[in-house]
């Protein structure tokens, strides 16, 4: 099976605190540790199992720059066969529809069976999945947590739904999926795996190479703009406590006692 | 102005609890027109949600189509690019159902799409202006969106204040027949219901509840060793469970369970709204975590900036000094 997994680069927010620029047009982004998305890191980890057990390849893309060279390594060092580069300036400020658009485009000129996507990266839009398999007439499922390859160019997959419950499907090839975290244990890559794979030559496409209209990408493209970013205010904010930690820790234990926790 | 469609999600001939909230939604976009409910499924359970719907909406679209039975976005899809007219502005709840179905959606009807909006503040110069959060909440976006061609938008569930409209009148205008045999390429089988886990942290008063900051496994008993001497249960938030450190029956939720505790410690919890979704019944919320912009903050009625790692055995030791002393 020919599978090509969609991954961005984007700033470990789990890792970091994140702050805004002073102009409030972007985020800070300096002293931000940079990984690849992790449901997409997931998604390279599902594409390797699947080609383990039914045989063929792994292709692993990104919409991006220079920069984002890193996490294809890194998905290279983790097994996949090949690495992509989409890269132009006339792609910058696409929305999600703009990066749709061109992924559809190196799609086309690639045959797959089977495209991946995690299921969100760092805006949280869960959306280029979705757009792409429209894009081409696919059939789509989102939140996917398990991937049987059936005989007869056909998959069974699992999605989830709420309450911890999941909804079982089957569904033709090809197709796009996006996939949920927790789908498997995603492999582990050391440094000696990213040196290993550091000069294997990672081709480029730009809009030449895709055959792609210019005009259709980018920020003119683009329906949907983001005007700044600000620090977010929902909720009441809690009521920090400053002391020492012993005098924290007194001050939870009285309060959980008095909300009628501690019987 | 484009006209505005709510598509309502029901189970059993009652609407989602999303229905009142895209209501809301969709009166910040226009306040002045009451929005257009967009139902399918099949049968009496539709007729029924229709029905009930006729006290709140002044229009009811109805889709019936066997194939709709159950709600396949990929069917649902086919059948609202045949019905919505050009230029439609169309509010769906973000949630699993959604996300399957909204971003295709706007490719299929060529309109524009904004995913988990969580404020609206109305529309200018033909462009609808929204909030949005990203990087896990930690940062909040406006965007602005052109609807000239009309939108697909994602509301977060939650972010609205239902609004209940009691002035409808309440027409049913049966859409069906444009719809016609409905076939897709994805078919839907049948739905696995989640395993009952060895603690049922559903009826737990006092939730010991830990997240992504608990670093590994072997750090779950810090946690244990507190619920225990607390008279709690351990819950977590979801990367615990992508981690394999705990079952997912201990996942509080959208995707996992949802509780109704009096106290809620939530230890090295960012915040997610999908983990927030879980916790109801406004229970005392105290969160713990490193990182002081953490979200969770935000929502929580007592936080402190600490490392759990250390923290938690510190309090654990003195919940156990507290017993031994009242046991005297």
């Amino acid at each position: 099976m020919e599978i090509l997994v969609c991954a961005r680069r984007v700033p470990d927010t789990s890792e970091n605190e994140i702050e805004l620029n002073s102009a409030g047009n972007d985020i800070e982004r300096d002293e931000l540790v940079y990984s690849v998305n992790e449901p997409d890191n997931y998604a390279v980890e599902e594409a390797l199992q699947i080609t383990a057990r039914v045989g063929g390849t792994v292709t692993v893309a990104t919409v991006g720059g220079e920069d984002d060279e890193e996490i294809l390594r890194r998905e290279m060092a983790m097994g996949a066969n090949r690495a992509v580069l989409i890269s132009d300036d006339a792609f910058a400020g696409s929305d999600g529809r703009g990066i749709a658009s061109i992924l559809k485009a190196f799609v086309q000129k690639g045959k797959y069976d089977l495209i991946l996507t995690g299921v969100q990266a760092e805006d949280g839009a869960a959306q280029v999945g979705g757009m792409l398999a429209a894009m081409l007439d696919y059939p789509f499922a989102s939140l996917v947590t398990s991937i049987e390859v059936l005989e007869g160019r056909k998959l069974k997959i699992s999605r989830e739904i709420e309450g911890g419950n999941k909804e079982m499907h089957e569904i033709d090839l090809p197709c796009v999926l996006s996939i949920q975290t927790g789908i498997n244990e995603p492999r582990y890559v050391g440094m000696r795996g990213i040196r290993a794979v550091a000069s294997v030559p990672i081709p480029m496409f730009g809009t030449s190479e895709l055959e792609l209209d210019p005009n259709t990408v980018g920020e003119s493209a683009a329906k949907v703009k983001r005007i700044d970013y600000f620090v977010p205010a929902l909720g009441k904010g809690a009521e920090m406590l400053h002391g020492n930690r012993e005098e924290n820790i007194d001050k939870v234990l009285e309060l959980v006692a008095a909300k009628g926790g501690l019987k | 102005m484009a006209r505005i469609f709510v598509y309502i999600a029901h189970k059993g001939g009652m609407a989602d609890d999303s229905a009142a909230e895209l209501a809301a939604a969709a009166r910040k976009i226009d306040a002045a027109v009451l929005p257009t409910a967009v139902v399918t499924g099949s049968g009496a359970e539709l007729d029924a949600t229709c029905a009930a719907l006729r006290a709140s909406y002044s229009e009811i679209w109805k889709i019936e189509n066997e194939a709709l039975a159950y709600p396949d976005a990929e069917l649902v899809r086919k059948a609202l690019v045949k019905v919505l007219p050009p230029g439609s502005v169309l509010l769906v709840s973000h949630e699993h159902f959604g996300i399957d179905l909204a971003p295709g959606l706007s490719i299929k009807l060529n309109s524009a799409f904004v995913s988990d909006v969580v404020e609206i503040a109305g529309v200018e110069g033909g462009y609808l202006k929204a909030v949005r959060q990203e990087f896990g909440g930690q940062a909040s976006a406006h965007v602005h969106c052109d609807i000239s061609s009309g939108a697909v938008v994602t509301i977060r569930p939650g972010a609205f204040k239902p609004v209940a409209n009691t002035s409808a009148s309440g027409l049913v205008v049966d859409r069906s027949l444009d719809v016609g045999t409905l076939t897709a390429g994805r078919r839907y089988l049948k739905t696995v219901v989640a395993e009952a886990g060895d603690v049922d942290i559903t009826k737990y008063k006092v939730l010991v509840s830990i997240g992504r900051g608990i670093q590994e496994k072997g750090n779950v008993e810090i946690a244990l060793e507190l619920a225990e001497a607390m008279g709690a249960a351990v819950s977590c938030s979801r990367p615990v469970v992508d981690a394999k450190w705990m079952e997912k029956s201990r996942q509080v939720g959208s995707s996992g369970k949802t509780v109704k505790p009096k106290v809620y410690l939530a230890c090295g919890i960012s915040g997610a709204f999908q983990h927030l979704a879980g916790i109801k019944g406004n229970p005392f919320l105290i969160a713990i975590n490193k990182n002081p912009k953490a979200p969770i903050f935000q929502v929580a009625d007592v936080g402190i900036v600490d490392d759990i790692l250390e923290f938690l055995p510190e309090l654990t030791n003195k919940v156990r000094e507290m017993r031994t002393a009242s046991a005297k």
